[in-house]
């Protein structure tokens, strides 16, 4: 493992996206190839299966911006996964009290910036708060999205909205490439998205706006007395999770084509938790695993919807014993020439970069390992900061 | 500003096979007077600029501050001159971090008020202090733990930045710009503070000594016109106290100004200008270091014990 991680880390940024083509066109083959073993059928169709962990890779992504580069414990992210679609079903559907029936592909931008505002508008007063305020208080942003949806008569509660647009377009022989039926469209639409926003991604993370998220994880005050405007950043990673949230949701509405109010529960927020925490906060590539595992396995295997739970409460308690980090450890590249900065120092040969941690860097006194006892003792009194 | 180009640290030319950090062995004494000049010249680009020297930077003014019924501060005033090293000292629990905490924006004053050059630094914006030019280090050790030592320099270069979301989504040629400069210029602080060797490591991974001179380093990084150490030789062995002394004196002669807290009295005595001492929140002496080592009021208030006593320590 940590001979591959070195191998990778002495590429460039271009040269790792040149190793990513293959991965990449192999990941848009497989429903095409269905393999044997890996293939959800006869139980869940193969293509709406991948399609699925697609949508649920996006939301981890999202939400680990702020839960894994933040460090903002954000309960309620499928708020925004529901403003999303319900942007989309009331911007296209028949049934919606506007009466106007946009493409897809200007619903996209239109629900990103409604959720981004709706984003900041919970961060406004929120972001002052910290730690545990801050989960109850997006907890309840959840849940009043969810009774909206439930209540107010417009978003038509459970009778939801029908015959949401979707992209356009045919396959040569006159098949259109997105449908409900086959999910072969979507799912390779929803990888490319994936793809592009991961490369915006990376560049926020090689900036001054990751390092700053992850200075706020790190320690907020010391940021703070560093120069880092910490609560604009903060609003900054609430917007930009609740973006992608927003965007996943307009995927998701589209390939089903209906909307109504029985997905947007706390479970489903505890889902999407569960996908960044077992993956790896952090590590962009680890909550995509997370997700694709939280997705993939219960189609896979047919568990009973109950047991589910279960399965995912039993493997995150055993893997916060083992593997506090989550599968793949966290691990940032927070700086746009920081290979050349290393090989600079190091000489051209060497292969330096930062590799993951191996233990959670969230858990304090981390840094007073290494300082032996009889260092802390000039001032007995101290600590008032 | 710096012109990149003229230091070892510029990204603009290639690396070489055996790096910035072995080459730098194999230079003569002139090769490495001229590195160390543009390592200067980055940490500090504003050096040149004659500056009034003794002239007040900070003014501290009937400064009190309460917590409940305690008084951490008592209406303490004192400057502090540009260009100078300003120790504050004083016995545990005497007002020294509530200063800092003040200065920079963690406590806000029950009365009176703090100046830097003449702008009220009372009611400012913790990051807006940092841009007007106070920087500070931490009692307690405070690194960003998961980020190398470069990254945690970074993050302090990056106060004087610009670059918000879209610049960086984009990758716009300021943000490009931004970005590089602040890299070199994080490189040649670490090698300013001495610490360049490990500048990959996580900074839970770098020495106790590395981590506080990493800490000075991010400090600098945000150019600062005052720069507060608080105990940056606490731990530290007689030849590390020695080598953090040549350091800060270094920082002052590349233009900086300095207050120190510091209990080490050898280290005090050996870098600093003028005392200003506290004791139980107010400030009992103010002036040069050998007039205040043989104030009364100071010896008493180190309990009889001589001041030269505390640097045997
Ligand atoms: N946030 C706070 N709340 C309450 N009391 C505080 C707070 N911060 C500091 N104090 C008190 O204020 C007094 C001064 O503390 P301060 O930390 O400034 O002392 P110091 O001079 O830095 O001492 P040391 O040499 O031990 O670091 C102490 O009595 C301390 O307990
Ligand atoms: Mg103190």
């Amino acid at each position: 493992m940590a001979g591959v991680s070195h191998w990778w880390n002495s590429k460039s940024r271009p040269a790792q996206w040149g190793y990513m083509v293959p991965v990449v066109i192999f990941l848009l083959a497989l429903p095409v190839l269905n393999p044997p073993i890996i293939t959800t059928e006869p139980y869940t169709d193969f293509p709406i299966a991948l399609f699925n962990a697609a949508v649920f890779a996006l939301i981890a992504i999202g939400l680990n911006v702020v839960i894994g580069q933040a460090g903002l414990l954000d309960l309620g992210y499928v708020g925004f996964f529901a403003i999303g679609a319900y942007t989309a079903a009331l911007l296209s559907s028949p049934d919606s009290e506007l009466g106007v029936r946009y493409p897809w592909l200007v619903i996209v931008p239109i629900a990103m910036v409604v959720t981004m505002i709706s984003g900041v508008i919970l961060g406004t007063p929120t972001l002052r708060l910290r730690g545990d305020y801050l989960a109850i208080v997006t907890l309840g942003f959840g849940e009043i999205v969810r009774l909206l949806a439930d209540n107010v008569d417009p978003l038509r509660g459970n009778r939801g909205f029908q015959n949401i647009a979707r992209p356009g377009g045919d396959f040569p022989d006159g098949t259109p490439i997105f449908s409900q039926t086959d999910a072969l469209g979507f799912y390779w639409l929803a990888v490319m998205i994936i793809v592009i926003v991961l490369l915006f991604m990376g560049n926020l993370e090689r900036s001054r706006v990751g390092r700053a998220w992850i200075a706020v994880r790190e320690d907020e005050d010391a940021a703070e007395l560093s120069g880092v405007p910490t609560y604009r950043f903060k609003i900054w990673a609430f917007a930009i999770g609740a973006a992608v949230g927003g965007l996943s949701g307009t995927l998701f509405a589209a390939q089903v084509g209906y909307v109504n109010n029985q997905r947007f529960d706390i479970t489903t927020s505890t889902l999407y938790l569960a996908a960044v925490v077992l993956g790896g906060q952090g590590n962009k590539v680890g909550v995509i695993l997370g997700a694709f595992l939280v997705s993939y396995i219960p189609d896979r295997f047919q568990f009973e919807p109950t047991y589910r739970f279960l399965i995912f409460g039993v493997a995150l308690i055993v893997l916060m014993i083992f593997r506090p980090q989550g599968l793949l450890g966290m691990r940032q590249h927070l700086l746009a020439n920081g290979r050349q900065a290393y090989q600079k120092l190091f000489g051209a040969g060497t292969a330096v970069a930062p590799s993951g941690l191996t233990a959670s860097s969230k858990a304090r006194g981390d840094l007073s390992e290494t300082v032996p006892d009889d260092h802390a003792g000039t001032s007995p009194r101290g600590g008032g900061e | 500003m710096s012109e990149p180009s003229s230091t070892d640290t510029s990204l603009d030319t290639p690396p070489s096979e055996e790096g910035l950090l072995e080459s730098l062995e194999h230079m003569d004494a002139a090769e490495r007077a001229e590195h160390d000049a543009a390592v200067s010249a980055s940490v500090a680009p504003d050096r040149e600029i004659s500056v009034a020297k003794g002239e007040t930077l900070l003014a501290v003014d009937g400064l009190t501050v309460r917590f409940g019924g305690l008084t951490a501060l008592d209406d303490v005033s004192f400057d502090v001159r540009r260009g100078e090293i300003l120790g504050l000292i004083g016995p545990n629990g005497a007002g020294k971090t509530t200063c800092f905490n003040i200065m920079t924006g963690v406590y806000r004053p029950t009365s009176g008020d703090i100046r830097l050059e003449g702008v009220s630094l009372a009611r400012m914006k913790r990051y807006k202090i940092i841009q007007t030019g106070v920087a500070r280090t931490f009692q307690n050790i405070r690194l960003f733990g998961a980020m190398t030592a470069l990254e945690n320099v970074v993050v302090g270069a990056d106060a004087r930045h610009r670059t918000s979301v879209p610049g960086a989504l984009l990758r716009l040629p300021r943000h490009r710009r931004e970005e590089r400069e602040a890299v070199e210029k994080a490189m040649a602080l670490l090698e300013f503070v001495g610490i360049a060797d490990r500048a990959a490591d996580k900074a839970t991974a770098l020495p106790y000594g590395y981590q506080r001179r990493l800490e000075i380093a991010r400090a600098l990084a945000t150019q600062p016109k005052l720069l507060c150490l608080d105990e940056p030789a606490a731990g530290f062995s007689a030849s590390e106290k020695d080598g953090l002394s040549e350091l800060i004196l270094k920082i002052r002669d590349d233009g900086y100004t300095v207050v120190i807290v510091e209990h080490d009295m050898r280290v005090v005595l050996g870098v600093t200008d003028r005392l200003v001492v506290l004791d139980f929140g107010r400030k009992i002496a103010d002036g040069i270091p050998d007039e205040v080592r043989r104030d009364p009021a100071v010896v008493s208030a180190y309990l009889g014990g001589d001041l030269d006593e505390e640097s045997d320590q």
